[in-house]
This record gives structure tokens, sequence and C-alpha cells, in this order.
């Protein structure tokens, strides 16, 4: 075990992420024989005291801690070796904060929710189980503890989207989004042993310090005609992995599907957390794609696609739960054209703040579900305002969050990118960056208040049996609501204001040396050179005006019951259609990746294997020559002496004849 | 010659022979199948114990063979009754004889016909599979290689499926067909080496090309049959149906390990710069086995048939790691065979509980097992998900090794293409 710059507690840093492993198992193994009442005290006590750990290991590294050692080694063969090990640094020290304070208000919200439900213990064993892995995949030091948490998460994101097994449609989203993550899984493989091939180690401080003399070889790869800087490749790889775990265009498809899982999972893992971990995998890895101007401009690209039609598709969805999810592929999209115009500390911000309403938004969607009796159709909402007070608040504090709103804190980081993205020169990537993070802020704006509308003004239209029983959620489930609310409004102004994240050079500023920015990149540099007074953004930029029309609109649409949705509807006939089928992805993966693999594998079984090797070859060629031989031969034993004698004779005679001849 | 032997004591042979012995000894004083039962049980625990001495007092730090045991046999053809066990080989030797006793236990209640001459077959496979890990004389290898049929050839005609026949007269056609090569290769060696079936003198004896390449090409058929390898592969899922839970189990778990155990044992210390000629072949099938027979695992509806071809696709990484010729990718062969050794039989075994219950082996008939059987769900997704390789796993360490060695074999991956 060696260790540099310790100031950090190794026990403490390592009950961070074992306190929840330990409640995951107690829990997991034992959650049979467990009241209730056990299973939650000793899943949430857990994560509360991590959260609190990390809060303290938070303090610490604000005052100059640090920590980077090896603990265990994993594999070790010749050269190979991967280590189990831990790298404390200000980015670490957010994303842990981020995680634990979600993990556990979702941990209490959860007491109330879940309450009753038969998987009681299960459901907590899991969700200390994620945040046992969200954890590990944010403090380990070298690639494969990341591709550990990162392959967790995924199956503890897996449990939980079927968790509700006896529905069909859960254990089926369950597999999509496994699978597609595999996809994902696949390129950030085979990102890492390029990593490993390449630069002989997968530590990341090793890996880091070696890349600038490493871009200085021009190393290329070529493949049928194709040449590529190694660097380049490395990073495209690692992020198709981030693209499968965020969420981004093409492989997207699984996020939206994966709010069959409870709620609670929603929040945490499909809003705040998990798919979270791309963003924060390539500002990790800042380094590297900071010296491959091609891996920046297909993250940006990628980002702004993403930004962009998933905010399209949110414009009409009416299942609750599904507006916020694609919200949130849309507001990870933000985050990727962040980190694509090299704004990472911005990137991860928004994350940060991004984490605290979404699970807010979430949350409070899932107080609304709980009342009107699991029912997700915003069409059979409305006018919940005055029966759910405390969740109207909270849910319209994250809203305004969502849009982007000032002061609340969405609007510090999306600001921030907006501004970024339109100030640096990208080419035509840019400009469409630009043009899609701009104009996504308005229908973010729009989808986020038409949801809000829908379920809390507008008109009654909860069905009379439900009315009934509709109320306010208990206390387990507002007080998280309420914390959330807190961060959501306050965590912008905090991140700007007292940690100084957005200070244009980033190595002074609150991240530090955690991020690296090449100075010709820093595009908070160029913002801080055009010199606008930070108040001026507050109301003279185009995204408040933008968020405020997206409002707007949804006000005069939707305050009130109008007749406008119909009409907009039936006048944008075949767009509003193309929109409400979501571009028809699942459908293009069904005809042109699902089917094609079905036909590969009953084809090659089939025919090949079937057809053509046993029944050909084997039974056809070899099998059938034998047997036909052995006909033939089987004709010669006929039974009969006198055959047997003649062929005797035969041949003796023949012999004494060759052999008269030969002499 | 010095035998390297720290015991001064022939465990090899006791841990080969006393299945066999206690075979025996139940086959004759033993009656009542409650008391074969556990006479079976109490045997393959005894062997278990008697194999662990290898693990613990195994010298970590020497190639040579350990636990020697040196005896002539048929002293006219030089043949001897040589054993020892190396790093290769002492694993596969304990994973024979814990996963006899899983064996064992696993037919305690589905096996009610015959019970004891199932125990026989098992207890006498058990000394079969011990005694190819340790023969160090190629004809006392091949003695124990074709001998392991006979029990497994009775225990999938015998306790089979419906389509039994068939499937054993193609396990046995195939892997009879694929030693037969190997008995030639043996007796070409055996006199080209100078008159000695000792494995430690092959690999001393500096074989020409030619020879190696002739030789080369009848133990790979040999092996490769056992692996399986494509496209000889196809007897594998057939055996697997048809053969009952135990068999799969021991199928997958040892017998599929014999074939790349063949390679690491034969073709690459005996035959280098043949194996080497070959890399290219070798690659090229094992990407076939991983790619091909894996669209062929996802269209399954048989779940055992599944995890045979599953087997076949992970039996490549096995193949593709050994002919990488780096450290890394050769470990995590080995590591494969054993790391498969545990998940294909644990696989298995779970479908056979469910056969047991549901006497089907449809995937589309098992919806719901969640319901009714909670903690068994759990411990399938367990080895289902190490059967995908996740981090955490064995598996995954075992696929990261190969692949982390292709990727520094890629001097083996430019002649691929030379190739081409």
């Amino acid at each position: 075990m060696q260790e540099t710059a310790t100031m950090l507690s190794t026990t403490e840093l390592l009950a961070i992420p074992g306190l929840p492993l330990l409640a995951a198992l107690t829990v997991g193994l034992f959650g049979w024989a467990l009241k209730e009442k056990l299973s939650h005290t000793i899943t949430s006590g857990c994560v509360i005291i991590s959260a609190f750990l990390s809060i303290h290991v938070f303090m610490q590294v604000l005052a100059g801690a640090s920590f980077y050692g090896n603990f265990w080694s994993w594999i070790v063969s010749g050269d190979f070796v991967v280590n189990v090990g831990m790298m404390i640094d200000r980015l670490t020290v957010m994303m842990m904060v981020v995680v634990t304070v979600v993990s556990a208000c979702v941990h209490i919200y959860t007491i109330g929710y879940m309450h009753g439900d038969p998987g009681y213990s299960r459901f907590f064993s899991y969700i200390s189980g994620f945040t046992f892995s969200m954890l590990v995949l944010v403090m380990g030091n070298n690639f494969f503890t990341l591709f550990f948490g990162w392959e967790a998460v995924g199956l503890v994101s897996y449990l939980l989207i079927g968790f509700w097994f006896k529905r069909e449609s859960a254990t089926f989203a369950a597999m999509k989004a496994f699978i597609v993550n595999r996809v994902g899984d696949l390129g950030f493989a085979v990102g890492i042993l390029a990593i490993w091939y390449y630069f002989g180690s997968v530590d990341y401080r090793t890996v880091f310090d070696m890349v600038p003399a490493f871009v200085d070889q021009h190393l290329t790869l070529g493949f049928m005609g194709w040449q590529m800087s190694a660097l380049t490749f490395i990073c495209l790889a690692l992020f198709v992995g981030a693209m499968g775990k965020s969420g981004q265009v093409p492989l997207h498809v699984w996020l939206p599907d994966s709010m069959e899982g409870p709620t609670p999972i929603s929040a945490l893992i499909h809003a705040a957390t998990m798919v979270t971990a791309g963003v924060f995998m390539v500002a990790r890895c800042s380094p590297m794609f900071e010296y491959s101007d091609t891996a920046l401009a297909a993250v940006t690209l990628v980002g702004a696609i993403t930004a962009w039609m998933c905010a399209t598709i949110g414009l009409v969805q009416n299942d609750i739960k599904r507006v916020i999810a694609y919200s949130t592929c849309s507001q990870l999209g933000y985050m990727f054209v962040a980190c694509g115009v090299s704004a990472y500390s911005v990137g991860i911000f928004h994350l940060m703040t991004h984490a605290f309403f979404k699970a807010l938004l979430f949350l409070a969607a899932g107080s609304v579900i709980h009342a009107v009796m699991a029912e997700q159709d915003i069409r059979k909402m409305g006018r919940l305002r005055k029966y759910m007070p405390i969740t109207y608040i909270t849910m319209l504090i994250a809203a305004l969050a969502l849009s982007g709103v000032p002061p609340f804190a969405g609007f510090w980081s999306k600001d921030l990118i907006i501004e970024a993205t339109m100030i640096r020169e990208m080419g035509w990537v840019g400009n469409f960056a630009s043009f899609a993070v701009l104009s996504a802020v308005f229908m973010t704006a729009f989808y986020t208040f038409r949801m809000f509308f829908l379920t809390f003004h507008n008109s009654d239209r909860v069905p009379a049996n439900i009315k009934s029983h509709v109320h306010e959620s208990p206390k387990v489930i507002t007080i998280p609501l309420m914390i959330l609310a807190f961060g959501a409004f306050a965590a912008g102004a905090w991140g700007v204001l007292v940690l100084d994240i957005a200070n244009p050079d980033v190595a002074s500023g609150y991240f530090g040396t955690s991020l690296f920015v090449l100075d010709a990149h820093n595009p908070l540099m160029m913002i801080a050179e055009e010199g606008h007074h930070p108040w001026y953004h507050f109301i003279f930029s185009a995204p408040f005006w933008l968020a405020m029309g997206g409002i707007g609109l949804a006000y005069a649409m939707y305050f009130r019951e109008t007749a406008m949705p119909k009409q907009l509807a039936a006048a944008t006939g075949p767009l509003h259609t193309f929109l409400l089928n979501k571009w028809y992805w699942d459908e293009f993966y069904e005809r042109f990746v699902v089917k094609p693999a079905q036909c590969a594998g009953t084809l090659l079984w089939q025919k090949a294997d079937l057809a053509v090797i046993d029944k050909g070859i084997i039974h056809g060629g070899i099998v059938d020559t034998i047997k036909a031989g052995a006909a033939g031969m089987r004709r010669a034993q006929t039974g009969f002496v006198y055959h047997y004698a003649f062929a005797m004779v035969t041949g003796v005679f023949g012999l004494l004849t060759y052999l008269l001849l030969k002499a | 010659m010095d035998l390297n032997n720290v015991l001064g004591f022939p465990i090899l042979s006791l841990s080969i022979f006393l299945p066999m012995f206690g075979a025996l000894v139940i086959w004759l004083f033993v009656r009542g199948d409650r008391a074969v039962r556990w006479a079976a049980l109490a045997v393959s625990v005894a062997t278990f114990i008697v194999t662990l001495p290898l693990a613990f007092m195994f010298d970590k730090n020497t190639a040579h063979m350990q636990f020697e045991e040196l005896h002539p046999w048929i002293s006219t053809f030089h043949v001897n009754y040589q054993l020892g066990v190396d790093g290769i080989s002492m694993p596969f030797i304990i994973l024979t004889s814990l996963l006899t006793i899983i064996c064992i236990i696993s037919a305690w209640e589905c096996i009610q016909t015959r019970v004891k001459e199932y125990m026989l077959a098992f207890l006498v496979l058990e000394t079969t599979l011990i005694g190819v890990f340790c023969a160090l004389d190629a004809i006392l290898f091949y003695f124990f290689w074709e001998a392991m049929l006979i029990p497994m050839y009775l225990i999938i005609g015998v306790w089979g499926g419906k389509n039994r026949v068939y499937a054993t007269l193609k396990f046995f056609l195939y892997t009879l067909a694929g030693s037969v090569l190997m008995l030639i290769a043996v007796l070409a060696m055996y006199f080209k080496a100078g008159h000695t079936f000792s494995l430690l003198a092959y690999m001393d004896y500096p074989f020409d090309f030619t020879w190696q390449f002739w030789i080369w090409i009848a133990f790979f058929i040999a092996f490769a049959v056992k692996v399986p390898m494509w496209p000889v592969h196809t007897w594998l899922p057939d055996a697997h149906t048809e053969a009952p839970t135990a068999g799969s189990v021991i199928l997958a778990g040892i017998l599929l390990k014999m074939g790349a155990y063949g390679f690491l044992r034969f073709s690459l210390p005996i035959l280098p710069d043949a194996s080497q000629y070959f890399v290219p072949f070798m690659v090229i099938l094992s990407l076939v086995a991983i790619v091909y027979i894996s669209l062929v695992a996802m269209m399954q509806t048989d779940m055992k048939r599944l995890i045979a071809y599953s087997s076949i696709a992970h039996m490549g990484f096995v193949t593709l790691g050994t002919f990488m010729f780096t450290q890394v990718a050769l470990e995590g062969a080995l590591f494969g065979m054993i790391s498969h050794g545990f998940v294909a039989a644990a696989l298995f075994l779970c479908v056979g509980v469910m056969y047991d219950r549901l006497h089907t082996r449809e995937i589309a008939a098992y919806g719901g097992v969640a319901n009714v059987m909670p903690i068994f769900a759990a411990v399938i997704i367990l080895f289902a998900m190490a059967n995908v390789a996740l981090p955490g796993a064995s598996s995954f360490v075992a696929e990261i090794m190969v692949l982390i060695g292709t990727f520094d074999a890629s001097a083996i991956t430019q002649r691929i293409c030379l190739y081409r």
C-alpha cells in the first residue's frame, strides 16, 4: 500500500462505500427475517452516516487534503496489474456528496413510498448496493475500478427497473436497459484495453501524466484505410460507453423505458447519479479528451443532438415520468455539450444542480403518483394543488430550476453552458450546438410547465373513485422533498458565489487540478474576456427570455383548460405523431438491429449448424459414406459356404497365376 | 532421475484410485439406494480431502512437475506409470474432486433408477478425469482419456433424456474419431523421439517442423473435438441437452477443459513451432466460436442448449488466450477454464432444479419462477451475471486477461492481416 499526500483518513474513506455495502448485504441476505422497520433503519442509517462522512471529507478536501493510494491488488499477471485504490480530489468529493446526499433523501422517501410492498427489504438492499457501486465508480483511482462500478450500477439498475417483475413491461424494460448498456460497455471496454495497450497502465495518474508526451508521438492506428490518432480512438471508445450509460443518442432508448421501475430509483439512478456517470467519466478523463479535438467535437455533437431531440419528444409525452425522463436525456445532453466545449467544470456543475432539481422533480412526481393511486397519465390529473400543497411548492421550485429561471439552481449552470457553447468556435458543430442548446431552453421550459400545469392546475380530471383518496403524502416523503428543494433553490448560487466553480481559470477555481483544460480551449476564459457584468445574464441574455417564453406559452395553453393543445396537435398532424412516437427509434432498432441479429442467429443455427454441419457433412458426408461402404462389404458376407469356397479358390488361383507369371 | 515429491507419498495415485476403490467396495458390499448414496458421497468427500494437499503443499515458485511418481508399466515398450502435476493441472484436479461431490449430491433425489450404477459411474469417471490431469506418460494419458468415455457414455445413455441414444452415439463417435488420431500422433512421437512415451522427454526433444506440423494436426483434431471448437462442436448441445443434470455439470465443468488442457500440455510445449504456425488458424476458429456461437446461443429456446452454446463461446475465449503466446492471455485462458468450470456447472445445476419442478427446459415456460422461488431466483441471477462476466466475477478477470493479452499480441494480429 503506497500513499501520497495522505491527509484523509483511510478508514473514513473506506467506510463511505463500505457502510452501504454492509447494509446492502445484511438486508439482502437476511431481509426475509427482518421486519420493515429494521430493514430501513439499517440501510438508511448506513447511507446517512456515509453522507455525513462524505460531507466531512468534502470539508477536508476544501481545506486542501487529498488522497491517492491502493488498498488491494485485484489482478496480477506479469506486467498486467490491476489494483483497488482510491483517488480523492475535488471532482471526486463533489460526486460523493451528490451521490450520498441524494441517496440518503431517497432512502428516507422510500420508507413512505414502498411501505407495504412485498419486496420492501429487497428494495432497500438494492438501493444501498447501488450507493456502494456508484461510490466505487467515482472514488476509484484506475479505469478498472471505474469499470467495476460502471457495471455494478448497471446491474443494480437492471434489477431495480425490473423490480416489479410481475409486470411484463418492467422485465422487458429491464432487459432493454441491460442490453443497450452492454453495447456502450463494449466501447468502454475497448477504450480501457486500448489505454492499457498504449500506456501500459490503467491508473489515472500514470496515464494522465503520460498523455502530453504521448500526443507528441502522433501515433495513429489504421483500420480499413481510415487513419485515426490513437488518443482520439481511445476517447471515442470511452465516449461510446458514456453514451450508453448516460442515455445519449442513439443509445438513449433504454432510459425512458426505465421509468417502469419504482419512482425513488428513477430519481436516484435514472436522474441524479448513475446516468451522470458518463459525464463524470468524460470530466475525469479531461486530460485525455483535451488533446483530441475530434473527440471533443463528437462529444459536443452527440450531446447537442440529444439535448435537442429529447426535448422535442418531451413536448408531447403524457406520462408524467416520461416527460421527466426525456428531460433527463436532454439535460445530460447539455452536460456533454459543456464537456465537449471544454467547460468541464460547468458540466459537472450542471450535473450537481441537476441532481438536486431532477431528483426533486421525480420524487415530487412520485408523491403525486402515490396520491392518485399509481396513475401516471397527466391527462387524468389536474387541480391537485389544493390537495398537496407541499408537493406543489417543491415541484414548482424544481420546475423553475429546470427551466433555468434565476435565481434557481438550474439557471446558474445552464446559462454558463449556453454561453460557453456560443463563445467557443467549433465550426458547424459549434453552430449546431449553440442552436440546439438555445432552442432546447424554450422547449424545456414549455414541457416542464405543461406537465406542471396539467398536474396541479387546469381542470380537475381525476376520476371520482380516486378523488376521495387524494391526499398530501406523509412526512417521510415530504421532508426529503423539502431538503432537495433547498438544494434545487440554492445549489447554483452556492456553487458560483461560494465554491467559485465558474472561475475562468479552472486551476484556481473550485476544481483546482482535478480537471484539465488547455488555455486555448477554455471557453470560460473567453467569457471573462468579453467582460460582461455577471448580473447582465439575469435579464438581458437570450436564454432567460426563451425560458420565460416557454413558461408563458405553457401558461397560455395549459393553465386553464383551452382548446389550443388539440388545435395545435391537429394543425401539426404528422409532426405531432412523429414526436409522440419518439422519432420511431424503437421501431428503427427493431427493424434494423434486433431482427437482423435474430435472423443471423437463426440462420447460423438452423442452416449452418443443423443443416450444413450436422446433416450435410456429418450425416450426409461421413456417416452415409461409411454406411454405404459397410453395405457393400456386407453383400460379400452371404453366409453360404460355397460362396466363400468359391472366393477362396478364385483367390488361390489368382495368386498362383501372379507368382507363376512373375517367375 | 530425481522425483520431485515433497510428500514422499504417492498422493496422486491415491487421488486417482481412491474413487475407483470406493466404487469397487460399493459395488461389492453396499446394498440399498440410501446406503449407496451416502457411501458414494463419503468416497467423493474423502477424495476431495486427499486432493487438498495438492493445493496447500504446492510450490508456486517452480515450473517443474511436483508430487511426481514413476514406475515401469510395460517395460518392453518403455511405457511408464508416470504422474506429476504443475500449475496447469493442479487446479483441475481440485475442481474435479469438488465437482464430483456436487454431482453426487445433486443426484440425491432426482436419480431414482439404478442408483448404484449411477454412483459407480461417477466415481469411475472421477478416477479417469484425475488420471488425465496427472498423467505424464502419453500412453497413460491416452488410457485415461479413452477410459473416461465409458462412464460418460453410460451416464448420458442410461440416465439421459428422450433422445439420449442419438446424443450418446454422437458424443462417443466424435470423441473416438479424434482420439484415434491422437494415438497415431503419440506413436509417431514414440518412434521419432527415441522410444519413450514421457511427455517431459517430448518437451525436450527438438522435433523438426514437418513432424511438428503433422503431429500438431492430429492432436488438434483430438483436442478440438473435446473443447469443442467450431466446426466440430455440434455434439455438445445434444450431449448436454440429453445428459442428466450431473452429467451436464461434469461435462461442462471438466470434460470440455480436457481439450484445452491438451493444447496446453501437448501442442504448446511439445510442438511450439507448429503451434506458432497455426496461430492465425486457431485465432480465427476461436473468434468464429465466440461470435457465431453467441449468435446461435441467443436464439435458443431450450435452456440447456443455451448454456451449452454459451459454453462453446466461452471456450472460444480459452482457445484464443491459449494461442496468443502472451503470459497474460495464457493465464487468462487457464483462469477462464477454472472460472467456467464453476459458472457453467452452477448454471446447469440451476436448470436441473427447474427441470425437476417443471419437467421442461423451454425458457418460455419458466416465467414467474421468482414468485415462488425468490432465493433460487437470486442465485440464478448471480450465476447468469457471472456468465456475462460482470466485473467482480471470476469470468471477468479471465476474459479481461485474455483480451489484454490479445491486445498485447498485436504482432500476431498483424500476421493475421498478412495471411489474409
